[in-house]
C-alpha cells in the first residue's frame, strides 16, 4: 500500500523583485505543447520583455531629461549637477582620486556591521528563548531601545569608541534590535509547533536548539539578514556622517560642505550600486541555504 | 499477574493561572497490562491529551502518582514513545535522518538505530523512501514515518494523541489498519486518545470514556468480538457487536455533553 510520492513542483516565487520569469514549467519532453499553451508562453515572454525595456527606457528618459534641463539652464546645474558631469567626475575620482578606496571602506564597515549584529542579535534571541526570566526582565529595555532614535547616541559612540569604531557602534545600534525581535519571534513560532516532539523524547534545551531551532530558523535568518543589510548600511552611513575620515558617507558630507554636487551625486550612485550588490549577494546566499536545507519543494 | 505496565493511582491535575485554578483531572485510576491496547474517548477539552502527558512524564500530577512498571514517573521516560496529531517531520532532514531524531536525543547507538530504522521502513512499505524529503510523501506516509520514528527509540509504551485526525477519511481507515498491525506485531502497549468512537472501538482491547471537566473515567468497555480476536480494525467495523458498542459509548458520551450544555 505504498502511495506514489506527491511531487508538486512549485512555481518559484518571485521573491527577488526581478520580473517573473516566463513560466518555464518542466513540461516533460514527450508532451507536445498545445497551440494555446504556446501562444500563452509567447505572450508571457513578450510581457516580460516589455517590462524590462520600459524600465531601461524610464531610466534613460530621466537621465536625458536631467541632462537637457541642466544644459538648457532650466535648472541651475550648480545645484543639480548633471549626468555627463557625474560620469566624468566618476572617471576622474576612480582613476586619480580614491573613490574606490572610500567605497571599499564603507563596504567593509557594512560587512563587519552585518556580521556583528547578526551574531549578537542571534545570541541574544537565543538567550531570550533559553531563559524566560531573562526575556521578561529585559523586555521593557528592548522596547525602549527600539523606540529610541539611535542617531541620538552618535556623540556617545564617538566619545567612547573614537572616530573609527563609533561607525560600528552606530551600525549595530540601528540594526540589532530589529534583528533580535525578528529572530525571537521566529523562535516563538517554532516553540509553539516543532518542539512538542522534542519534548516527548525528553530532549534538553541544547538539543532542541541544535536539532530544531537553528535549522528550522533558516528561512527566518535569511529574511532577517535582508532587513539587516539595509539597516546596517543606514547605520554605517549615519556613523560616517557623524564622524569619520573615509567612506562614502564622509564623501557625501564633505562634498556637501564644499558645495561639490558632482562628488555628492557620484557617492550616492556608488552607494546605490553597493546596496544592489549587497542585496544580490544576500539573495544568492539565501537561495543556496534554502536549497541546502530543503526548503524548496 | 505481574505489575501493570502503566498504573495511575488517584491522579489529579489542576492548572493554575493568576486568576483561575482549573481542575482538569480528578481521581484517575487506571491499570494497563503489557501488550494491551486501550482507547480513551471523551468530550473535547476533557483532558485526554493531558492524561497522555502525565503518562509520558511531560507533566507532573498535582495529586496521586503515575507508575510505569511499578516505578514512579519522574521526567520523560525512555520507555514511552509519543505519536502526535501532527507528524512534525523536519523538512531539513530526509526521511531516514528524521527517523533518527529520537535516537539522537536519547543518545542511542547510531548504527543500531539506523539498522532498526531501515528494517522498519522496509517492513512497513516505505523501503524506497529513506532518502526522500518529507515534503515528497503523502499525509498517510508521513504519519507512518512518524510512527516508525517513535519505534526506533524503542519504547515499550506508545501514546497516540489523535494521530489520524489530520488525515482524510480514506487514508485514516487504511492507516488505522496499518498502525494497529504494526503496534500488535511489535508487541507494544498503547494508549490511543481520540474523539472518533468507531476508531476507538476498532483499534483497542478496551475503551475508556471520560467525563467532562473535572474529568474522570465514567465507563469502561472490554471490546470482544465473536468473530475472533485477530480482526483488523476495518473488519471490526462490520463485526456483529460493533454497533452495540458504538451505541453504548455514544449514549455515555451524550450524557456528558448534555449535562455540560
Amino acid at each position: 500500500m505504498s502511495l506514489p510520492p506527491v511531487d508538486e513542483t512549485k512555481e518559484p516565487a518571485a521573491i527577488s523583485g526581478l520580473p517573473e520569469a516566463p513560466s518555464a514549467r518542466p513540461q516533460s519532453n514527450e508532451a507536445p505543447k498545445s497551440p494555446a499553451y504556446r501562444r500563452y508562453l509567447k505572450r508571457q515572454r513578450r510581457r516580460t520583455l516589455f517590462i524590462q525595456l520600459s524600465r531601461l527606457l524610464l531610466l534613460a528618459g530621466l537621465l536625458a531629461l536631467w541632462e537637457i534641463a541642466a544644459r538648457l539652464r532650466w535648472v541651475d546645474s550648480m545645484l543639480t549637477s548633471k549626468p555627463s558631469q557625474i560620469f566624468s567626475s566618476f572617471r576622474e575620482l576612480t582613476v586619480e582620486g580614491d573613490l574606490l578606496k572610500h567605497t571599499w571602506t564603507t563596504g567593509l564597515e557594512m560587512l563587519v556591521g552585518i556580521a556583528l549584529s547578526m551574531a549578537a542579535g542571534t545570541l541574544i534571541a537565543i538567550l531570550f528563548w533559553w531563559s524566560t526570566y531573562a526575556s521578561k526582565i529585559l523586555e521593557p529595555y528592548i522596547v525602549v531601545l527600539n523606540a529610541l532614535p539611535k542617531v541620538a547616541l552618535g556623540p556617545i559612540f564617538y566619545i567612547w569608541l573614537g572616530d573609527r569604531y563609533s561607525i560600528y557602534g552606530m551600525a549595530i545600534a540601528i540594526s540589532i534590535i530589529v534583528t533580535i525581535m525578528m529572530i525571537e519571534s521566529g523562535f516563538k513560532e517554532l516553540a509553539k509547533t516543532k518542539l512538542k516532539l522534542m519534548e516527548s523524547f525528553g530532549a534538553t534545551r541544547l538539543q532542541m536548539l541544535k536539532m530544531v531551532m537553528l535549522p528550522a530558523s533558516v528561512p527566518n535568518f535569511i529574511a532577517t539578514l535582508k532587513v539587516n543589510v539595509g539597516l546596517t548600511l543606514v547605520g554605517v552611513i549615519m556613523g560616517e556622517f557623524l564622524s569619520s575620515k573615509a567612506g562614502l558617507g564622509y564623501l557625501i558630507i564633505y562634498g556637501g560642505q564644499v558645495f561639490q554636487m558632482n562628488l555628492v551625486m557620484v557617492s550616492v550612485c556608488m552607494l546605490a550600486l553597493m546596496s544592489v550588490v549587497a542585496y544580490g549577494v544576500v539573495n544568492w546566499i539565501g537561495n543556496l541555504l534554502m536549497k541546502k536545507y530543503h526548503y524548496e519543494g | 499477574m505481574g505489575v501493570p505496565q502503566i498504573e495511575m493511582r488517584d491522579v489529579g491535575l489542576s492548572y493554575f493561572s493568576p486568576k483561575h485554578e482549573t481542575e482538569a483531572l480528578r481521581d484517575i485510576r487506571l491499570e494497563v497490562k503489557a501488550g494491551e491496547f486501550i482507547s480513551i474517548v471523551g468530550p473535547s477539552g476533557c483532558g485526554k491529551s493531558t492524561l497522555l502527558s502525565l503518562v509520558s512524564g511531560m507533566l507532573k500530577p498535582t495529586r496521586g502518582e503515575v507508575l510505569l512498571m511499578g516505578e514512579r514517573v519522574n521526567g520523560v521516560s525512555p520507555r514511552v514513545g509519543y505519536m502526535l496529531q501532527h507528524d512534525h517531520l523536519f523538512e531539513w532532514r530526509d526521511v531516514l535522518s528524521n527517523l533518527l531524531v529520537g535516537a539522537e536525543v536519547r543518545r542511542i547507538d547510531k548504527k543500531k538505530a539506523k539498522e532498526k530504522a531501515l528494517y522498519l521502513l522496509e517492513r512497513y512499505g516505505l523501503g524506497g523512501f529513506a532518502h526522500h524529503s518529507p515534503s515528497q510523501l503523502s499525509g498517510g506516509m508521513r504519519q507512518r514515518v512518524a510512527l516508525v520514528r517513535t519505534l526506533v527509540a524503542e519504547p515499550d509504551i506508545l501514546l497516540l494523541d489523535e494521530p489520524f485526525s489530520a488525515l482524510d477519511f480514506q487514508t485514516r481507515l487504511t492507516l488505522a489498519d496499518d498502525v494497529h498491525h504494526i503496534i500488535k506485531e511489535q508487541g507494544k502497549t498503547a494508549i490511543l486518545v481520540t474523539h472518533d468512537i468507531p476508531e476507538a472501538i476498532t483499534m483497542a482491547d478496551r475503551v475508556l470514556v471520560m467525563s467532562k471537566r473535572p474529568s474522570t473515567f465514567s465507563a469502561s468497555y472490554d471490546i470482544v468480538f465473536d468473530e475472533g480476536p485477530d480482526l483488523t480494525p476495518w473488519r471490526k467495523r462490520e463485526a456483529g457487536r460493533f454497533q452495540e458498542y458504538f451505541n453504548g459509548i455514544w449514549k455515555e458520551l451524550d450524557a456528558h455533553v448534555a449535562s455540560a450544555g
